[in-house]
């Protein structure tokens, strides 16, 4: 009698501690998935803001950067880099320019979404400022010079010359719930 | 061996005999076609060798290991009066045959291995091209250079729907293929516009994923013009099968002046935007339009699929105000199939399709819309 | 004292606790569902059979392949390998019934519920899933039709099922095994079946995780899948597959086990073997966890994750050779007869293999850019999972009826079905290889006229196989109705094992005391 009743407890702890290792998993694993990716590159993420520390300019070395920018289905806006390429020095800290006009009756907000190429070049492309941190609320007609401030490290795979950056833009009027503000 | 025996044994070898003899034919000549074909790049020609070595080694031990299997059906059968033995395990045997499998593989492994190092080789290309998939058409982008176009099937509906005899390019032919020159390095950047799509040229052996939000990269450089059709290859809705690649292999100094003749395309186009178009010309060019990029999904007589399609024929739209009619083709709706065609078709054939919709099928609007009308709508919004 | 089945038909059949009335509810949902996907995959035959759209519009032909995929995979095979797993697992390891005969019985009766569930959304309004049983995002997401709700619903229950089922495979045999009989004197379909059931607690659950995700893209606003939240259509493919690999094992292992018993039957000779059996079994199973990605090698994975996924690939050739070798053994220096159930095995072992080999081609990843996708993977799979599963359900069917009902059937039918079946078979997938080399893509409702001549071929394969299929369920009906009855508790001359030692046909209980082993 005695037993069962302590086996019924026990049961019962464990289906509870279950239930809350399961919770924990929800809230930690989001994070640390996003903290793989970041770490590693996989699938192109490149990471978040990089805080510009000392970093020597390697003039003996230039990589091509291209950029491509192409619009998501239904999103109308024009959405293009002003210059499709520069050559950079590792180290050299650059900023371009994408341009972006929504020429439609309403009030938008788009998403620009980052993919370097190739792979392993995701985890050397440092960007120090990007568009891409923040949606871009733009007002019917309205334009905008949308910049990305970046630095190559130097640690560059060797093999590597070319480096791609391509932005998607979608739209995400409908998920954004604050008011569109007037832009700046 | 007795007869069944063998002829179940060369039955099953045939196709193996033939695809050695037949190898390599090129997809277009195919109508018993058994092998895949060696392509024009090197990288199609690495994948084709290492295929025939896979074939080949996987015939020598089917040849091997059947071929016992048969005997032992015959020799071993009980209507011979054997008796059957007693055996059960032999731990020797049993390594022998783990670790000699193993060596071949990690045989094998070395031309798998230098094959997949080129296909992933896009470093230093000439050209950049941007490949970009959409529900049910290709977009090609030529990085840098200011041209880009659609790619969609030409091949009709009536062709498709068994009311006008099938031509020889059918499901193969598209409205602008891809043009690459020989003898350069081209790289393809891929994405997607909707759904997942997937570009495949097989004289290439170039297949890459084209995902929305993330690119993928491929290379080809051959040194041999010509004409090389390809498909999409992930499943990406109902024309999936209705949306080839098609590329086209200029010789150098010919792509150059191809190149230099789309620009001057834009340039003429961009200056002649103004002009006026009759209704003759309108409806000419719409019905043309209509066939290649709507007939798809509202169906050839504008009927559309009642829940699915909406029909054109006495729809409000059709039927409503001209500028509510440009809105739904330059922005598409979104949360629906209707994709935003301003980047897709240029303001003569958004004009030209609009016009031909409104009068036609019983639709009779009378009213005409200019290329201009358009032009300014997208930009005046 | 033992007792026979309740007399009351509902009582019976509805709320049952025996493990073979559950066995055959199993058995014969499982062949209703074979019927239906068959039927499906006619039409789509049907449709490819010339080039152009003659009988139905492509929206349909994407439901079609969507639904011949999912109910043969989730409502034939399965539930075929787990009704044959409880009939003979407790006869096998002399147990009276499975551990939990009352989850038993809920493991099966959701089963026709969710397939009610899911073959209805063919007739609702917008048509049913359209997406492929692979249903990649965002093809399944932002562009599903309104019933992908009930396909989520459909899947979460058909994968409670299979856990719950495996559950019970794993508690029956770690509790149930009679006096002296050790894991390692276990019949080698109960070994298969056991690490099947671990293999399913492990990764149905994940599946659940994916088309929960859908779920929540779907009507909740998430971005799991979609690019433009941060999210990612990718990781659909990752989690599909990492559940979907193993998946592919949990068919193919059991089908091992059947034939591992039949074979030796047939060839009055002990499985050449048998630790190597288990342990190959086990090595493929752990194999089968960490070769996902071969799935996805056209996605734009790194180089380095792409060779890794293709050696270990490559390395799963080595633990199913060594089983193909032991079968092979095990008829050397046999005493072989040929009757239906060792044709169906031996031509198993042939049609298994040789879908091995496309299987070898298919992991070279620089191979695979003009594989994937198209025609040369449909026939892959088909061979090992038609010729492989199917056939070797089919062989099992016909080797343990006789125990099941008491009547024998009628082995020159047995034998015409076999040949139909085989030849028939191989007109209709070998022209795939030839098709998917020559460039056709899969998932395709219309092709070029260079396709014409394989595809033609093809169907007309694919209407006698379907024939073969009406032909075995005559001989089934048959055999139960009409057959002559046997009552040798051996049923076959070299047939071992605890099973064959019970009466023909099986009491309603047996086992209610352990057996002593010999």
């Amino acid at each position: 009698m005695d037993n069962s009743k302590t086996h019924r407890s026990v049961v019962v702890k464990s289906l509870f501690g279950v239930v809350v290792m399961f919770m924990f998993a929800i809230f930690v694993l989001p994070p640390l998935y996003d903290l793989f990716c970041e770490i590693t590159g996989i699938g192109g993420k490149t990471g978040g803001a990089y805080t510009a520390t000392e970093i020597t300019v390697d003039t003996s070395r230039e990589v091509e950067v291209q950029f491509v920018a192409t619009n998501n289905a239904t999103m109308p806006w024009d959405f293009y880099p002003v210059e499709h390429k520069v050559i950079v020095h590792p180290g050299e800290s650059k900023e371009i320019i994408f341009y972006a006009k929504n020429r439609t009756g309403k009030d938008m907000v788009g998403q620009a979404i980052p993919n370097v190429l190739p792979n392993n070049a995701a985890d050397y492309f440092l960007k120090t400022e990007c568009f891409c941190f923040n949606n871009q609320p733009l007002a019917a007609g309205e334009e905008a010079d949308l910049a990305v401030v970046f630095i190559i490290d130097p640690d560059l795979p060797a093999s590597v010359n070319t480096v791609t950056l391509s932005y998607t833009i979608f739209d995400i009027t409908d998920r954004v719930p604050m008011q569109v503000s007037q832009a700046q | 061996m007795s007869k069944r025996a063998r002829a179940l044994f060369l039955g099953l070898l045939s196709p193996a005999i033939l695809s050695l003899v037949a190898g390599g034919a090129s997809a277009k000549d195919a109508a018993w076609n058994l092998n895949m074909p060696r392509g024009v790049t090197e990288v199609s020609q690495a994948a084709y060798d290492i295929h025939m070595i896979m074939i080949w080694v996987c015939t020598v031990i089917g040849v091997l290991v059947f071929g016992f299997m048969f005997y032992i059906m015959f020799a071993h059968r009980k209507s011979r009066g054997v008796t059957a033995a007693n055996f059960h395990e032999n731990l020797t045997v049993e390594i022998l045959w783990t670790i000699v499998p193993a060596l071949i593989l990690i045989v094998m492994a070395v031309p798998a291995t230098t094959a997949l190092l080129k296909v992933y080789d896009t470093e230093n290309p000439d050209i950049d091209i941007k490949v970009t998939g959409y529900q049910w058409k290709w977009q090609y982008e030529y990085i840098g250079e200011g041209v880009k176009f659609m790619s969609e099937l030409r091949t009709s509906q009536d062709e498709q729907y068994g009311r006008a005899p099938k031509g020889e390019h059918y499901l193969r032919e598209v409205t602008q293929p891809l043009v690459i020159p020989a003898n350069k390095k081209v790289r393809f950047l891929i994405t997607g516009n909707d759904v997942i799509h997937s570009w495949w040229v097989p004289d290439f052996a170039v297949k890459r994923d084209a995902i929305p939000g993330l690119f993928t990269a491929a290379w080809a450089k051959t040194d041999q013009p010509g004409v090389y059709v390809g498909a999409c290859t992930e499943l990406c809705g109902k024309d999936h099968s209705r949306m080839p690649v098609v590329v086209e292999v200029k010789e150098e100094a010919e792509y150059y002046a191809w190149l230099a003749g789309k620009k001057e395309e834009a340039v003429i186009y961009q200056s002649t935007i103004g002009k006026e178009w009759t209704n003759d010309e309108l409806m000419a060019k719409g019905e043309a339009v209509y066939a290649v990029s709507c007939a798809g999904c509202h169906q050839s007589a504008g009927q559309g699929i009642p829940g699915v399609f909406p029909a054109l024929v006495g729809s409000s739209i059709v039927t409503g105000p001209v500028e509510g009619h440009i809105g739904i083709l330059i922005n598409g709706v979104a949360g629906s199939a209707m994709q935003s065609f301003a980047d897709q078709l240029s303001e003569v054939d958004i004009a030209a399709v609009i016009h031909y919709k409104r009068n036609s099928w019983g639709n009779d609007m009378g009213d005409i819309v200019q290329p201009v009308d358009v032009l300014n709508y997208k930009q005046n919004q | 004292m033992a007792h026979g089945p309740s007399e009351n038909f509902f009582n019976r059949w509805l709320f049952s606790t025996n493990h073979k009335d559950i066995g055959t509810l199993y058995l014969w949902f499982s062949f209703s569902m074979f019927l239906l996907g068959g039927a499906f995959a006619m039409v789509i035959r049907a449709e490819l059979f010339q080039p152009g759209m003659q009988l139905i519009k492509p929206e349909f032909f994407n439901q079609m392949t969507t639904m011949h995929g999912l109910v043969m995979v989730f409502g034939a095979i399965m539930p075929a390998f787990v009704g044959l797993a409880n009939w003979m697992i407790p006869m096998m390891i002399g147990a009276p019934d499975m551990a939990l005969p009352r989850m038993n019985n809920l493991s099966f009766w959701i089963l026709p519920f969710a397939f009610a569930i899911l073959v209805s959304t063919l007739f609702m309004e917008g048509g049913g899933p359209n997406f492929g049983w692979t249903f990649y995002a965002p093809l399944s997401t932002t562009y599903a039709p309104d019933t992908v709700n009930y396909f989520i619903f459909g899947v979460h229950i058909m994968g409670a099922s299979s856990i719950m089922g495996s559950i019970n495979i794993i508690a029956t045999v770690m509790n149930m095994r009679a006096p002296g009989m050790t894991y390692m004197k276990m019949p080698l379909f109960v070994w298969t079946w056991v690490i099947t059931a671990f293999l399913l607690v492990a990764v149905m659950p994940v599946l659940a995780g994916a088309v929960t995700m859908m779920l929540m893209d779907i009507n909740f606003g998430t971005s799991f899948f979609d690019a433009a939240g941060g999210g990612d259509p990718v990781l659909f493919q990752h989690v599909f597959w990492f559940f979907g690999h193993p998946e592919v094992y949990i068919i193919i292992l059991p089908a091992f086990g059947v034939v591992s018993q039949i074979i030796p039957t047939f060839s009055r000779k002990p499985l050449f073997g048998y630790s190597s059996m288990v342990y190959a079994t086990a090595s493929i199973a752990f194999l089968s966890f960490i070769v996902w990605a071969h799935h996805m090698f056209t996605v734009g994975m790194p180089i380095a994750g792409e060779l890794y996924f293709m050696y270990a690939t490559m390395l799963i050739a080595v633990p199913t050779g060594v089983k193909v070798f032991n079968w092979v053994t095990t008829m050397y220096k046999g005493a072989l007869t040929f009757e239906t159930p060792m044709l169906f095995s031996i031509a198993f072992v042939i049609l298994f293999t040789f879908g091995g080999f496309t299987g070898m081609m298919l992991s070279i990843a620089a191979a695979d850019t003009q594989y994937h996708d198209t025609y040369f993977v449909v026939a892959h799979f088909h061979y090992v999972m038609v010729a492989g599963a199917v056939f070797s359900g089919t062989a099992a069917v016909y080797y343990w009826l006789p125990k099941w009902c008491g009547r024998m059937y009628d082995e020159t039918m047995g034998k015409l079905q076999f040949w139909i079946a085989f030849i028939a078979f191989n007109i209709t997938f070998m022209p795939q290889h030839f098709l998917g080399l020559a460039g056709m893509p899969r998932r395709y409702s219309d092709y070029g006229l260079q396709f014409a001549d394989w595809n033609m071929v093809s169907s007309i394969g694919a209407f006698m196989y379907g024939g073969a299929q009406l032909l075995f369920l005559y001989n089934v009906i048959r055999t139960i109705g009409w057959g002559k009855p046997i009552s040798d508790p051996k049923v076959w001359e070299g047939a071992e094992g605890l099973e064959w030692t019970l009466p023909t046909p099986a009491p309603f209980h047996t086992f209610s005391t352990p057996p002593v082993l010999k």
